[in-house]
This record gives C-alpha cells, sequence and structure tokens, in this order.
C-alpha cells in the first residue's frame, strides 16, 4: 500500500489555491507557471480539472530518464527526481502522456510533484477536497460508492 | 518590493508608444494598490472635468499587493477611471484570474492612455507589449472574443474585453474578465469602447514575492480558518450563493419590488438562490485564490431560455426578478447570461428595465416607443428580449443603454430612476434598512452596496447586531465600512473576506506580505485616505452635497406591503451626523484639519 493525490474534478471550484501553495512549497514565492499542478478550467461551462503527475506503475518518464535521475523510491513507491543527476534533456516532458513532468525555462529545472515528501500542500490547501491525499487501496472507493448513489437514485425512480 | 511588483505599464493608444515606470514606495504603503493606488494615479494625471469618454480620460487596471498570492480569496483587481454613468470617480472590481496574471507579467497596474485610431487589442507577455488589430474581433460578444483571443495569442492568457454593449459606448456596459466575471459599475466598459480597446490580453511567467514567509503563512493560515468557520464565509455562500439573500431581505421587508414600489415580493423564493441550487446549479465556483465558493455554474434546459454560464449572483436575480416583478428563475438566469455575453452591467440593467416598465405602466411610454415591446411589469419574455436588444444596441434597447436616469429624463421623469448620482440602486430598500440608505446616498459612485455594506450588521447581524430601523449610531456605522473596503479593496481582496476577519488581520496580512508595518488603525486610516480623495476628486468633478441624495421615492412614499410597510428613508437627518463623523464641513467638503492628518493636504 501507499499513497496517492486522488483528484475530483466535480468538486473542483477552479481556484488554483493548489498551484499557488505548490509554488510556494517548492520556490519560495507565488509563481503559477513554476507549479507541479495545474488547473484547467472550460469557462463557458464553468467546468475545472487539476492535472498533476499520477505516480505511474510503468512511468514513462522513468523509462525514458538517462541518467536515471527520474526514479522510483521503492519505500514510498513515489516516482521522484534527483535534481543532481539530472542533465536537462526534458526527455521526460517530451514521455510523460499526461504533460505533467515539464520544463521551467526560468529555474532551468523540470517541474514534477514530489508529493511534498508525503505532505501534499496542494491537498491540505485545497478549500473543496478536490484534490485528497488517500491511500490507494481506498482511493477509488469514494468515487465507485458516489456513482453507485447516482445509479440507485436512478433505479429508485423506475 | 514584496506583494507589489513595483512597476507600472503605461500604453498610449494614441501613439503607441509604450512604456513602464517604478512604482513609488511609499505611495503603494499609503495607497496600497487596485482601488486606491489607482485613485491617486487618476488624481495627480486627469482633469477631474474631463469628458469620461474623450482620449483624456484614462483607464486604469489595477491590481493590489495581496493580488496573486494564497491570502483567502484575494485576487481581484480595479478598473479606476471617470464613469460615464454617473460623472464620478469610478473603481469597478472583478475576481477571475487576470488580476493575478497581470502581476505575474510583472505590472502592478496598467495605464491606458489616449485613444486607437481603429479597434486594437492589448498583448502582453511579461516585458513584451504589443498592441494589434482588433477589427476581425469588432462586434463579436464576450465568448466568442474570448476564444478567438485564445487561440490567436496562448491558451493559457488571461483576457478581460468589451462586448458589444461596450463598443456601442453604452452607459450601462461592464468590462468582462475570464469570460464571466465583470467589473461592472459606473459604466467602465462604455469608457474601454471610446478607446477603440476591444481587449487586454495577458500572461504572464513570473512571481510575487513575500517579505516574511512564515509570518503570511501563519497569517494566511489563521485569516481563511476564521473565513471557513464564519457561517456565511464559510458555508452559506458556498452553497446558495449571494443569491441566499432573496429570501432573507424579503423576510425583513427589504426586497425592492416593482421598481422600488414596494418593498416585499410575495413568490421572491422562486427566484432565490434555494430554488436555484435545486435546480439551474451545476457546481460552485471561485474566483482565483478564492476559499469561499460563492460563483455559481449554472445551466438552463428549459428550451425557451437555454443557455450556460455564470450566475446570477442576488443583486442580478433581484434585478431581473422581484424589481421587475418577475418570478421566472429561468428568464433571470437568461438575462444573466445576455448581460454577461454583450458586456452589461447586471444591476444597471436590471434598474433600467424596471424604471422602463413603470414607465410603461404609467403610459408614459407606450409600445410605440418601445417598438412593439409590451414592458409591463411581470413580463418575463419582455424583459429578456429588452436586455438582448439593449446588448445589441438595437431597437428600444438604444435607449435602454443610457441607464435609467438618461431614460426616464427623456420622457420628463427622472424620479422615476431609482439611481443615486446617476447609477442603479441594488437590492436593499433604504426605507427597510436605514444605513445602508446613508450609503448609497453618500457613495462615492453613485447607488452602490458594495462600499458600505452594513446590511452585514444591519440585517445579517455580522459581526455585530444593530437595529436596522434606527438611525442612531448609523452615521459612523457607514463612514466604518467605508472605509474598511476601501482598504480591503486596494489590498486586492474579497470583500466577502470580512465574513471572517476585519481589519488586524488585513494588517496581519499585509505586513507579512508587503514589510511594511501596518495596524488595524493604520489599514483603517489609508481606508479613509482613499475615501476622501475620491470624495476630493468628485468635488473637482462638479458634484455637491445636493448630489448625496436618494429618489424623492425613498424619502416620501412608504413601503405599501410587508415587514417593513410604511417605512421611508430618514436620510435628511442622518447626513449632516454623517458629514460631521467624517470631519466633513456641512457641505460636505472634507475640512483642511481631516485632509492634513491623512496627509492629502
Amino acid at each position: 500500500m501507499s499513497m496517492m493525490l486522488m483528484i475530483h474534478p466535480d468538486k473542483c471550484t477552479g481556484c488554483r489555491n493548489c498551484e499557488l501553495a505548490c509554488s510556494m512549497e517548492h520556490e519560495g514565492n507565488f509563481r503559477p507557471k513554476a507549479s507541479r499542478v495545474h488547473v484547467y478550467t472550460w469557462e463557458r461551462e464553468g467546468f475545472s480539472v487539476p492535472m498533476m503527475c499520477q505516480q505511474c506503475k510503468d512511468a514513462a518518464c522513468v523509462t525514458v530518464c538517462m541518467p536515471k535521475a527520474m526514479h522510483r523510491n521503492p519505500e514510498n513507491g513515489q516516482v521522484e527526481l534527483d535534481a543532481d543527476k539530472c542533465i536537462g534533456c526534458k526527455m521526460c516532458v517530451q514521455a510523460c502522456p499526461f504533460g505533467c513532468a515539464s520544463w521551467d525555462f526560468l529555474g532551468s529545472q523540470i517541474l514534477k510533484c514530489d508529493t511534498c515528501d508525503g505532505a501534499p500542500s496542494c491537498a491540505a490547501i485545497c478549500p473543496t477536497h478536490a484534490l485528497e491525499w488517500v491511500e490507494d487501496t481506498v482511493s477509488a472507493q469514494a468515487r465507485k460508492r458516489s456513482f453507485a448513489a447516482k445509479l440507485k437514485n436512478a433505479f429508485a425512480e423506475v | 518590493m514584496h506583494g507589489w511588483i513595483g512597476k507600472i505599464l503605461r500604453v498610449d493608444l494614441g501613439t503607441g508608444k509604450v512604456s513602464t515606470e517604478a512604482l513609488k514606495p511609499e505611495l503603494a504603503r499609503d495607497y496600497i494598490g487596485a482601488r486606491g493606488l489607482g485613485t491617486k494615479y487618476m488624481y495627480d494625471e486627469v482633469d477631474p472635468t474631463v469628458d469620461p469618454l474623450s482620449p483624456a480620460n484614462k483607464l486604469i487596471f489595477a491590481s493590489g499587493p495581496m493580488t496573486g498570492t494564497f491570502a483567502p480569496s484575494a485576487g481581484r483587481y480595479d478598473v479606476v477611471t471617470k464613469g460615464p454613468l454617473t460623472g464620478t470617480i469610478a473603481a469597478s472590481n472583478s475576481g477571475g484570474a487576470w488580476g493575478p496574471e497581470l502581476k505575474y507579467a510583472g505590472y502592478d497596474m496598467l495605464i491606458l492612455e489616449g485613444r486607437a485610431a481603429k479597434p486594437v487589442y492589448l498583448w502582453i507577455q511579461d516585458d513584451k507589449v504589443e498592441i494589434r488589430d482588433a477589427s476581425h474581433l469588432w462586434g463579436k460578444d464576450v465568448p466568442e472574443t474570448t476564444e478567438t483571443l485564445n487561440a490567436e495569442t496562448a491558451a493559457d492568457a488571461k483576457i478581460a474585453c468589451i462586448g458589444p454593449a461596450g463598443e456601442a459606448m453604452s452607459y450601462i456596459a461592464a468590462i468582462m474578465n475570464d469570460m464571466q466575471r465583470a467589473a461592472g459599475r459606473t459604466g467602465v466598459g462604455a469608457v474601454m469602447g471610446s478607446k477603440n480597446l476591444k481587449a487586454v490580453v495577458v500572461r504572464g511567467t513570473g512571481a510575487v514575492t513575500v517579505a516574511d514567509k512564515e509570518a503570511f503563512l501563519a497569517a494566511v493560515a489563521k485569516a481563511s480558518t476564521m473565513i471557513k468557520e464564519h457561517p456565511v464565509g464559510g458555508t452559506g455562500l458556498r452553497l446558495y450563493g449571494t443569491n441566499v439573500l432573496v429570501n432573507i431581505l424579503n423576510s425583513v421587508g427589504g426586497l425592492p419590488t416593482a421598481n422600488f414600489q414596494d418593498g416585499h415580493f410575495e413568490t421572491a423564493d422562486k427566484v432565490g438562490g434555494e430554488t436555484l441550487a435545486a435546480n439551474q446549479l451545476q457546481r460552485p465556483k471561485g474566483c482565483f485564490s478564492c476559499i469561499i465558493s460563492c460563483g455559481r455554474a449554472t445551466k438552463v434546459s428549459n428550451p425557451k431560455y437555454k443557455g450556460e454560464g455564470e450566475g446570477p449572483e442576488y443583486e442580478t436575480a433581484w434585478g431581473f426578478g422581484p424589481d421587475c416583478r418577475i418570478d421566472n428563475l429561468d428568464a433571470v438566469v437568461k438575462a444573466n447570461y445576455y448581460c454577461n455575453e454583450y458586456g452589461l452591467d447586471t444591476i444597471s440593467m436590471g434598474g433600467t428595465v424596471a424604471c422602463a416598465m413603470e414607465l410603461y405602466h404609467r403610459g408614459i411610454i407606450t409600445k410605440e416607443d418601445t417598438e412593439g415591446l409590451d414592458l409591463d411589469f411581470g413580463n418575463a419574455d419582455a424583459m429578456v428580449e429588452a436586455v438582448r436588444l439593449t446588448g445589441l444596441g438595437q431597437g428600444f434597447g438604444r435607449k435602454l443603454a443610457l441607464g435609467s436616469y438618461r431614460l426616464a429624463s427623456l420622457y420628463g421623469h427622472p424620479e422615476l430612476s431609482m439611481t443615486v448620482k446617476k447609477q442603479e440602486m441594488p437590492a436593499y430598500d433604504p426605507r427597510a434598512v436605514q444605513g445602508i440608505g446613508l450609503n448609497y446616498a453618500t457613495n462615492n459612485r453613485g447607488g452602490c452596496h458594495v462600499r458600505g455594506y452594513t446590511i452585514s450588521p444591519e440585517v445579517l447581524g455580522v459581526p455585530f447586531k444593530v437595529d436596522k430601523d434606527s438611525i442612531e449610531g448609523k452615521a459612523e456605522l457607514v463612514a466604518l465600512f467605508q472605509n474598511l473596503t476601501a482598504a480591503l479593496d486596494s489590498t486586492g481582496s474579497c470583500l466577502f473576506t470580512t465574513f471572517g476577519i476585519g481589519a488586524p488581520e488585513f494588517a496581519e496580512l499585509m505586513t507579512a506580505l508587503t514589510g511594511f508595518a501596518y495596524s488595524g488603525d493604520s489599514f483603517l486610516a489609508a481606508g479613509e485616505r482613499v475615501w476622501n480623495l475620491e470624495r476630493l476628486w468628485n468635488l473637482k468633478a462638479g458634484l455637491t452635497a445636493a448630489d448625496d441624495t436618494l429618489p424623492p421615492r425613498l424619502l416620501n412614499e412608504p413601503i405599501v406591503t410587508g415587514p417593513s410597510k410604511g417605512a421611508v428613508s430618514r436620510l435628511p437627518e442622518m447626513l449632516p451626523l454623517y458629514y460631521g463623523a467624517r470631519g466633513w464641513d456641512a457641505d460636505g467638503v472634507p475640512t483642511r484639519e481631516k485632509l492634513s492628518a491623512l496627509e492629502l493636504a
């Protein structure tokens, strides 16, 4: 068992406090462009989706990393970046299918979620719990249950 | 500098000259930012008698020091200019994510001067600033403009623009940002239109820095907790939005009905926040850095009024609802969508339709004047069509676009316009709630509730309860709320943070963020300084104490039904007390002593 960041787009209000907390945690200032999480909002529908590293089991960023800077930590299961080994080739940026490794041209660094060493600041600040830091064994249960409730309501009406 | 970026961008649209200049630290400390700092620049640079729609008027987009930080619900900016609707200094406040983006691009303020020879938009990417042709965007509504500009600049650029109403220089035109948020009041959209400026597009990659990180994080944590634990700031606004107020105001008989002919509406609940939550609401939305989430992402599936977007706020639901004797929420929401799409202020639009309905009801205007529109109270279809025509500048909408004061004056009945300083009053009846009437009358931008929101203590009992029907202590209360709001507006904070925090907490946040030492008292003093500067501007623009009044109806015609039946506003008794509380003379002019105490003389 390990922990994971669970994203609930249905609860996201698009406030971007997660970006600000991430930037403050890692950069010591408020610079959303350097955040490891980004929120995308469709203004016509008023719908927002936070995007961040999902710590893939078969992680493309790890596979393509020649100097082995991007690696899995066997203790917590997270994909971590050893900045000392990183040569800035940006292969991880190109490989991640979710776009969740990016290059900060101002800071000359790879931006990738490190879960704030197991206490993600984004989940801590999220005012609506759209981001949750939960055990990966139970992460999906809440969503499963809430969808089951919708089905229940639909069937109960029949 | 910390909090502030320390740089101002200045663009002359007439010559195309782009320049930057340093922000003076002592000005920033004393006027804070946004509304306060923008007003200071207007005061120093623009003659208050200027024609608001001439090239000599300036248009300032100003963020605050807290804008772009995670101070709770503090991502706002102000548009500061001379307002064409009122002839007063205007500062229209808006949320969304545009203000923070201006700071990340490296600027506290953008000052626009002159007039472009043809339609243009401004494209700001950090220190790269371009004036681009906007002829292909002229005539397009706000959503289409926003999407087109995102496609031709950057997908993550933030856009403030005008719709067709601003292009046509409607006196009630708004500037819209992030498609759904409005710098709505006083007609700032018309000023943008007069400059041939369709949009300001911003993308920034920089940072906002903090003077004392640990102290700031602690101050933010404390303020956030206080807001989250507050019944209004923490839960009420997210559940029902500001529109939770329809039933509350109706229950005390303070819901203006049928163009303020009454203060109670039998079927008000049908347009209230609870009804909205049960039907049109999709989910709550938050502006940048917001922890309150009062925004309403809504959808109407009724084919007649079909649409999706944001809103309504309480004042919008009231304006298109009870003030027009309408209880069809789908129609109200549709009217709100039209305002967002065409770029209109919902409060002034609602008040103007209500005024037109009274003119029609009394036979002062007929179907001939309205070009066939049966614009009587209760006609939801006619109301929605009137808003659409106003947005597009067609038919009778061309006259509605003038706002209710100029409309009613055209037909010889200015007394039927429910305005202060020609701006439509919002959704709180001054006969039922005495303090808010004094605030309307003395407000530096005319009929406006958000700069002295005494509804909090007078109706909601926040942070303490006062008797809404009494005039005792109201002069001091109004002045205090006006000062606090002027200061917090200037930080970039949202007014709703006061459902949880006050001057001491703002002072803590400001001190940790900027490194300048603020106390609760010096923070309030900055607000008082801003208020007095706005007053000085208005006096120089030609306004006098005679403009500090309410429509005669509210002073003379009692509320007809409901819990506040029989009430009138006691403004004439309160006004001299207010001037006294402000340290102004009997003509409402700030005394030399007051001005020197505020370092304004």
